[in-house]
Parts: C-alpha cells; sequence; structure tokens
C-alpha cells in the first residue's frame, strides 16, 4: 500500500507548519551537479555536493528530526544566480562553527561577486594575518559554499588551489561570475 | 550475536520515514478503511513529535505500529461503525488469513488490531503487546479470540 505523492506531501508539510522539524533539506538542480540545501528554523545551514552520509551528518549537528521539504527561497536564489540573475544572496544563515570559524567566514561574505581574494589577504582580513594555512582549512569545511562564496578565495600565485566541490566546480563558478576567463 | 551492547543508533527521521510510511498505511487501512490518511498522519506527526526523546534506534518498526495502533484505537472508540473497506488489499502473508481478512472490521478494537499485526504483518506477540500496551498473553489471548471470532462469523456468512 504506497503512499501517494499527495498525501507524503500534506505529511511534510503538516510537519514543518507544526514546528517539529529540527533541520529539512532538499535537492536543487544546478550547472555544478545536484546540490543538497538544509536550513533550519533560523536559516539556510548546509549545502552539499555530495550525497553520501548527507542525512547522517545533518542529523548529528542539528538534531535528529531531518526531513526533505520543499526549500523554494533557497532553490529560487539559487537558480537566479546560476542564471547570472543574482550577485549576492538574501537568504537568511544558520552558522554553527568555532568562533575563529566565524570570523573568517563573515569576511568572506564580504568578497563580492566576480573578484578574487587570496588566502593570506583573508586572514589579515579576519585578524589573523599569516594564519593562511588556518583559512584554507575554514575554506575547506565551509558549510554552505557558493552562498559563502568560498570559490573566490585562491592562492597568492593565482592558483585554484582547491575546492571541496571539486577544482573545475570552483573554474565553473569563477567563469560564470566573470572572474576568469575560460 | 549474543550479548551485544551496542546501542543502535537513532536514524535521521527522513530514513525512518521512508522505511515505514507504505506498511504503516497499509495496516491503517486495514483497520480504519477510508479514514486511514487522516490517521497515518496523525500517527507519524506524533512520531515525528516523540521522535528526539527516543534513547536508540532499536524497535523502530513496533514503536510506529504501537503509535498507529493508538492512534487507530482513539479513532475507533470515537467513531466505532467499521466502514467497509473500498480498495483490495494487497499482498496478505497467510492464505487463511488471506480468506478471514475481509471480516476483521467487525471485531473489537483490540482484537482486530492482534489478528491483523500477527497475521497481515508478522509481528510477534511479544511486539504486539507493545503496540497495544498490554501483556503478551493478553496479546496472543486477543489474537486468538478474534481468530474465533472470525471463524464464527465465516461460518455465518458461509
Amino acid at each position: 500500500m504506497n503512499v501517494t505523492p499527495d498525501l507524503d506531501a500534506r505529511f511534510r508539510a503538516a510537519a514543518i507548519g507544526a514546528g517539529v522539524v529540527d533541520v529539512r533539506y532538499d535537492l536543487v538542480d544546478s550547472p555544478v551537479g545536484e546540490l543538497r540545501v538544509a536550513a533550519t528554523e533560523h536559516g539556510l545551514c548546509r549545502i552539499s555536493y555530495f550525497a553520501d552520509g548527507w542525512e547522517d551528518a545533518l542529523a548529528r549537528q542539528f538534531g535528529v528530526r531531518v526531513l526533505r521539504s520543499p526549500l523554494d527561497d533557497v532553490r529560487r536564489e539559487l537558480d537566479e544566480y546560476f542564471e547570472g540573475k543574482r550577485r549576492s544572496f538574501d537568504l537568511p544563515i544558520d552558522l554553527r562553527v568555532a568562533p575563529f570559524h566565524a570570523d573568517v567566514l563573515r569576511e568572506l561574505a564580504l568578497v563580492p561577486y566576480g573578484r578574487t581574494e587570496t588566502y593570506g589577504a583573508l586572514a589579515a582580513k579576519a585578524g589573523r594575518p599569516g594564519a593562511a594555512r588556518a583559512v584554507g582549512t575554514v575554506m575547506n569545511r565551509n558549510p554552505i559554499p557558493i552562498v559563502l562564496p568560498c570559490h573566490r578565495i585562491v592562492g597568492a600565485s593565482g592558483a585554484l588551489t582547491g575546492y571541496a566541490g571539486g577544482l573545475e566546480v570552483k573554474r565553473a563558478l569563477l567563469q560564470l561570475e566573470g572572474a576568469i576567463l575560460e | 550475536m549474543m550479548g551485544t551492547m551496542t546501542t543502535e543508533p537513532i536514524p535521521p527521521f527522513e530514513r525512518f520515514y521512508l522505511a515505514h510510511r507504505d506498511e504503516v498505511l497499509g495496516y491503517l487501512r486495514r483497520l480504519l478503511g477510508q479514514r486511514a490518511e487522516d490517521a497515518w498522519q496523525e500517527t507519524f506527526l506524533r512520531a515525528l513529535r516523540a521522535y528526539d526523546r527516543l534513547e536508540h534506534g532499536k524497535h523502530l518498526r513496533a514503536w510506529v505500529f504501537r503509535i498507529a495502533t493508538n492512534v487507530a484505537m482513539d479513532e475507533l472508540r470515537a467513531r466505532p461503525q467499521p466502514l467497509l473497506d473500498g480498495e483490495p488489499v494487497a499482498e496478505l502473508r497467510r492464505d487463511a488469513f488471506r480468506e478471514l481478512e475481509h471480516f476483521t472490521t467487525e471485531l473489537p478494537p483490540t482484537e482486530r488490531a492482534a489478528v491483523v499485526l500477527h497475521y497481515g504483518y508478522d509481528l510477534p506477540y511479544a511486539q504486539i503487546a507493545d503496540a497495544l500496551g498490554s501483556s503478551e498473553e493478553a496479546a496472543r489471548a486477543a489474537a486468538s479470540s478474534g481468530v474465533r471470532r472470525l471463524r464464527r462469523t465465516h461460518e455465518r456468512h458461509a
């Protein structure tokens, strides 16, 4: 006896409406692959390029009441970004990271669309000059890539260095923004 | 394995929901017929409300059947008139039960739940007792009294 899509959707909506979900998530198609996006009642909390262990990771950090449910605002802003119609995001953010990570990610959020910044320069802005390597770790663990634009951070030589979603994705995002040429 | 003391982790709710949503709906249809959908939603909302208070992920299937049974019992007590299920019942595991199954709507709620859980869902009596909030003996007694009643009903109709 299979649950119909309509009944399923009604349950998910009722669950969100009842305010008893710790974290909800959705899947969003994009030119750089299928993205997993998650939000708490406070705002967007995760974006991931990977399916493996996704729900378990959400459960560990935000609580076991994990439920898939449409995140229309997130989907719309990401769609607009990938269509080149949006240069910054207006989504509320729920950032749960250690203080140093929070400082760095706050500065990261200020790096403008279409520009790049070096790890060292970002470290200096976050009040930790010389901590380029630590900033690299923060970028690598960025819970909300794309919206917190770690793809705009490059090596001192201008080399793209690394990206959690893969270098080709980093290159694609910078090309989309016009920060680098083909 | 003997004496496994490792606590079974609680799966993210989404995974639990996907694993049990269909069979719980099937169960509630057997108990409630057309009224099953509201009871099904109420079952998973109750499960979700309680989910973060679970201490481990063991016996989650029995747990959700217990919630579904409670919801169904409330419904059957509030509106005891059995509604005939318009939809044919899919896959049943026991031939004898298949023959008698459509008479379960005439059973009292507890017997009906015990019979359907045992013969329709192969739940052991310990778990049915859990679902009904009774002892294992009482669950067994409810099922066998239900089966006797089913047979009598069947003979009457035969």
